[in-house]
Formats: C-alpha cells, structure tokens, sequence
C-alpha cells in the first residue's frame, strides 16, 4: 500500500513538472541571453489554444504540436522585436505580452470552439521493456510523448548551453553584450534566437497541458504557472538541473497535497494548497546565501557603441 | 400626409417605449455561457423565459468571464447606470459589490446568486437573492454513486469550500453514508475555479487510490470529466447536463433550472417589490432537476440493475420532495 502510494505520488509529480520543465526552461535561455521574458504564461496560452484548435480541427496532436511551436516562436518573435529592437522596458513588455496572450486565446476560443469539448491528444506511451521495471517503470516510462520530451530536455539544454559555440554565445550576450560584441558575436541576433526559442518551448508548455496532459482547453487554463516557471529559473539559477531540481521539488509537494486531500487526511484544504508554494519560498530562503547570481545583462537593452 | 405619418409613427414609438417597455436584464457571469456549468445554466435559463415572453417583452444582455470581482464592480454600475430592470450577479463573490452599488440605484433591482442573504439588515431592499440547495442534489448523485461502486471507493472534487460546492459535498457524502455507510468517500478541494490542471490531477489520484465514480462542482471540473473518460470510470454532474461532454461516462447530472427564482422575481418586480426575498432552489419546485444519462451504464450493468438502479434514485427524489428524507448542511 505505501509502496503504490508512494509510486503514485511520484507518477503524479513527473506529469505535474512536464510544463514547469518546458517554460522554465524556455524562460532560462532567453534569460541567460540578458532578456526577461514575463510574457511565458500568455505564450503558453496561445499555445495551448492553437495546439488544441489544429488537434481538434485534423485529429493529429503531431500537427497540433507544431502549430503551438510555430505560434510560441511567433509570440517570442514579438517579444523579442518589443524589448530587443525596440528596447522597451522587459518587465513591463513582458506583462504586456501576457495579458495579450490571455487575451487573444480567451478571444479566438470564443469565436472557433467556443464551448467545452475534449480532444484525443498524445497518447500513453509506456516505453518497451522499460515501462516493465517494477516501481520506476511506472514513475519514469509509462508517459505521454511530451512528458519524455520535458525531462530529455534537462541534458540537451546544459548541452546546448554549456559545450556549444551558440551556449557560450548566448551566455556572454546576456553577461557582457559589449564584450561579446567586440569579440564578433552578433548580440542582437543571439538575443532574437534566445527569445524565439523560449517561446516555442512555452508553446510546447501549454500545448502539453491541451493537448497531452488534460485534452481540453479553457480560457485561463495555465491559471499563472507561466509566472512559477519564472520563478523557477531564479530558484534553479539559470542552470537546467537546478530548473528540474525546483519543478520536481514543487510539483512534488503539489502532488502530495492532492494526495493527502483525496485520502481524506483531515487538514485545511486552503493549508494543503498553500504547502507547495510555502515550501518553495522556504527552500528559496534557505538558498539565498550561496545565491548564484543572475545574468549581469539581464533587463538591460543592448545598443552597440551604447554606455 | 408625410408630417402625419411622422407624427403617428411618434405616437407608436412613444407608446411602445412607455405602455410595452421590454423588461431589461443584465447579467453577470464569471466564466462562459457554453462552459458547461454554473454560467451556462443561467444563460440558458434566461434563453428559456426570453422564448416564454417574447423578445419584445423580455431582453438580456451578459458579461462573460468576469472573474476579476472589480470588473465586475465596474460592470453591474454601468448597467445599472443604464436603467436595466433587474441586474443579476450570478457569484458569491459579488454580494460586497452590490452592498456597495445597490443603494447608489432604488429603482434597480438586483439579484445576489447563490446565496440566502439580501442585506435588509443593512437597510438596503432592492437586492434578491436565489438559493439552490445544491445539497438535494449532491444527496441523489451520493446514493446514485453508492449504488455504481464496485471498489468502494468514490471521488469528489470541488473549488472552494463555500457556497455551493460545500452544500452539494455535504449532501454528496450524506447519500453515500446512507445507502452503503461502508462506502469509502473524500471529497477534495482545488481552492480554484479554473484549475483545469490540478482538479484533473485530483481525478487521476482519485483513480489510483481506487475510485470508480466521481463528481465534482464548476467549471475546472472539464479536465475531471476528461480524466474519467479516459479512465472508463463514471461521472456524477451538477449545474447542466454534461452528458454530451462524455456521453458514455456521465450517468446523472442535477441541472439548476434559475427560471423557477428568476420568473417569480420579475413577477414581483412588475408588481413594484424590489427586493428583500429569497428564492430557494429545490426538487420540490422544481428548482432542481435530474437529468440521468442511462446510455453511460449500458453494457456496463445488466438491464434490471439499470432499471433497479433508477427506481432507488427516483424514489429517493420522491422523499426529498416529500420531505422523508432532510438534509442539513452546517
């Protein structure tokens, strides 16, 4: 009994950190090129709106999933002209993007779907043999297609960011863009990749809720989480394992207290809902003194020959 | 002969406008009118007393998605300020703001949904209120679910614990614990409205603990629904008939028919009363329906146990109406 508990809770919190790992990870690469994006919970909106939409309209989440990658890029494509070429504000951009996203997915619902339907999204994709291991086949490998894709994330993102030409390019633009671009690196450009990279991954966070995870869309249906994966990229300092560290640790204590609600376990429901966030905060406190510290470019626009 | 037919084409205008004024509602809506729940059974209810009336004699107009209590503030002024007859705030979460707009408007009347307060106290007396007792209806869908179960264990899911979603858990877990006290029952509660996430991961860990029926109350119940589709268990549903949502996995639903509030309140309206009176909402008038989807248990249950089935729920919505059976909710 502890055991099958103990796997579910755990089985849970894997599907609970899927669009966490996406748009915190999204969230970090435009981040680390010296850009904050605060537009991820409307980027993941309007992407899980298109994901469902094209999923609902040709019966394959394959091309639901593109057309919330494509719309995700779009959305970062804006973002990225507002606070790059334009070198508007970020923090304020970025809200401005939200309410946008919240607004145009709310908007085009109403006008295609407009009521509640379900739609046959990625299916259980339980992995051969693997899925066959006791106890962690069931955690690890008994999965949708886009849970898999959240966590092989994780490697190919340090990857990409710690042992490529393009990591370190994005990392010195969001370090020290002047140097970067004495040295020949096209700051601009690294910052529009970074940024359109981010919002395809946060239209891969909200399409994995539409069309992966649940199978239906509502307006508001992230309900903020776009704002956790923010959070998330501070708690795990701009590194992917510290990223999968703090969506496992939130999803994980999120997980339980669903469990402990629907064991019927007598606490307060608003204290078990409050335990993830409470415990996030604690850990973050507890961190704050070996902090590491944020890209030095992060929020600052860049303008060549500037300061 | 032109200036004539002006004048008489005046006369008609005037005479429509002052002897037929349409009666004019607005409402307002914290999610959708197609969301499957509380804000569909309102707008359909208005839909139902329009076809009733006539358009010329009864016209609405709605603001959706007013999740954000100040909007909605902002909107209930705005009608009011545009003379409508009766302006309904179908939320709990509206009562302060009309405490705060309704005196500013005598002749308007409002309507505070749901709840069994219309703030006389305050000496305010243009404000009714409609009271579904959403706990006859959890009673039916707790016997309906005791019967289903085969693992014992049943599910609720609801937002947060007031209103509504309290007194229909109440009820839920009462019906259960009278027709098979054995019966294992949690409800749960996501402490959100449009969660869709987390109450369909309630739903999943409901289902790894063992259930086999669940229920829940609003409108993030959608991915609950999808869960227990997916999952080939069965659904028990509140506000509107969610059966078309999964037709093969809602068996009951307890739909809120607010015509059986609202006609009443317009009646009292054109009688000159503005406000003061609680409407309940129950079987007994009719207030409160049942809506049972007998395809979803089809090939799951032989013919006689449907039709057992059914007989025990019909019966126990007889002795609600009669009163046999009493629910009390804290």
């Amino acid at each position: 009994m502890i055991g099958a508990t103990l796997v579910g809770i755990a089985t849970s919190a894997i599907r609970l950190a899927t669009p966490y790992l996406y748009a915190a990870i999204g969230e970090a690469i435009g981040q680390l090129s010296g850009v904050l994006n605060l537009g991820v919970d409307g980027i993941m909106l309007m992407g899980a709106f298109t994901g469902f939409y094209v999923t609902l309209l040709t019966g394959h989440p394959a091309l639901g999933l593109l057309a919330a990658m494509a719309t995700g890029a779009s959305m970062g494509l804006l973002m990225a002209f507002i606070s790059v070429t334009l070198q508007a504000e970020q923090g304020i951009s970025g809200i401005g993007l939200y309410l946008f996203g919240l607004g145009l997915s709310t908007l085009l619902f109403g006008m295609t779907v407009g009521t509640v339907k379900t739609v046959s999204g990625f299916p259980q994709a339980p992995i051969p043999g693997l899925s066959r291991i006791p106890i962690l086949g069931e955690i690890l490998f008994s999965h949708n297609p886009l849970v898999y894709g959240a966590f092989a994330l994780v490697p190919l993102a340090w990857f990409v960011l710690n042992k490529t030409p393009l990591g370190l390019k994005l990392r010195a633009a969001g370090q020290n863009p002047l140097a970067a671009d004495s040295l020949g690196v096209d700051v601009i450009r690294v910052r529009y990749v970074a940024v359109v990279l981010g919002g395809v991954l946060s239209g891969i966070a909200g399409a994995s809720l539409s069309i992966a995870l649940l199978n239906v869309f509502q307006q508001n249906m992230t309900n903020g989480m776009g704002f956790i994966a923010v959070a998330l990229v501070y708690f795990g300092g701009w590194r992917p394992l510290g990223v999968l560290a703090g969506a496992m640790l939130f999803s994980t204590v999120n997980a339980i207290q669903v469990w402990l609600q629907v064991q019927g376990v007598k606490i307060p429901s608003d204290f078990a809902l409050m335990m993830p966030y409470v415990i996030t905060i604690l850990v973050l406190a507890s961190m704050a003194k070996r902090r590491i510290h944020a890209p030095a470019a992060l929020n600052k626009p860049f303008e060549r020959g500037g300061e | 002969m032109r200036k004539l037919g002006g004048i008489l084409g005046l006369m008609v205008l005037f005479g429509v406008c002052t002897f037929g004024a349409p009666f004019r509602v607005a409402v307002i809506l914290p999610s959708t009118i197609n969301d499957f729940a509380w804000s569909q059974s309102m707008y359909e209810a208005l839909v139902a007393i329009q076809e009733e009336m006539g358009e010329d004699n009864f016209q609405f107009v709605y603001s959706e998605n007013m999740y954000v209590i100040a909007d909605a503030a902002a909107a209930i002024r705005d009608y009011a300020t545009q003379g409508y007859n009766l302006i309904i705030a179908h939320g709990s979460q509206y009562g302060s703001s009309l405490v705060d707009i309704a005196p500013d408007f005598p002749k308007t009347s409002f309507v505070w949904g749901s709840t069994a307060q219309t703030f006389t106290e305050l000496g305010i007396h243009n404000i009714f209120a409609y009271a579904p007792h959403a706990e006859e209806g959890g009673y039916v869908n707790g016997v309906i679910a005791a019967l289903l179960t085969k693992t014992g264990v049943i599910g609720g899911i609801g937002p947060i614990k007031t209103g509504d979603a309290k007194r229909y858990a109440a009820g839920f877990e009462k019906g259960i614990k009278d027709t098979r006290p054995e019966v294992q029952v949690n409800y749960t509660f996501i402490g959100s409205y449009s969660d869709v996430a987390l109450a369909s991961e309630a739903a999943r860990t409901f289902v790894n603990a063992g259930a086999d029926v669940l229920t829940g109350t609003a409108q993030m119940t959608v991915g609950a629904i999808s869960v227990a589709k997916e999952k080939g268990i069965f659904w028990l549903g509140y506000d509107v008939d969610q059966s078309p949502l999964a037709p093969t996995t809602v068996v009951a639903s307890i739909v809120v028919d607010w015509t059986v509030a609202l006609k009443p309140i317009i009646g009292m309206i054109q009688e000159g009363k503005r406000g003061g009176e609680i409407l309940p909402l129950t079987f007994a008038n009719g207030g409160l329906k049942l809506a049972f989807n007998e395809a979803a248990l089809e090939g799951k249950l032989s013919p006689i146990e449907i039709i057992e089935l059914k007989a025990t729920v019909w019966e126990t919505v007889r002795k609600i109406v009669s009163g046999e059976i009493t629910i009390e909710v804290e």
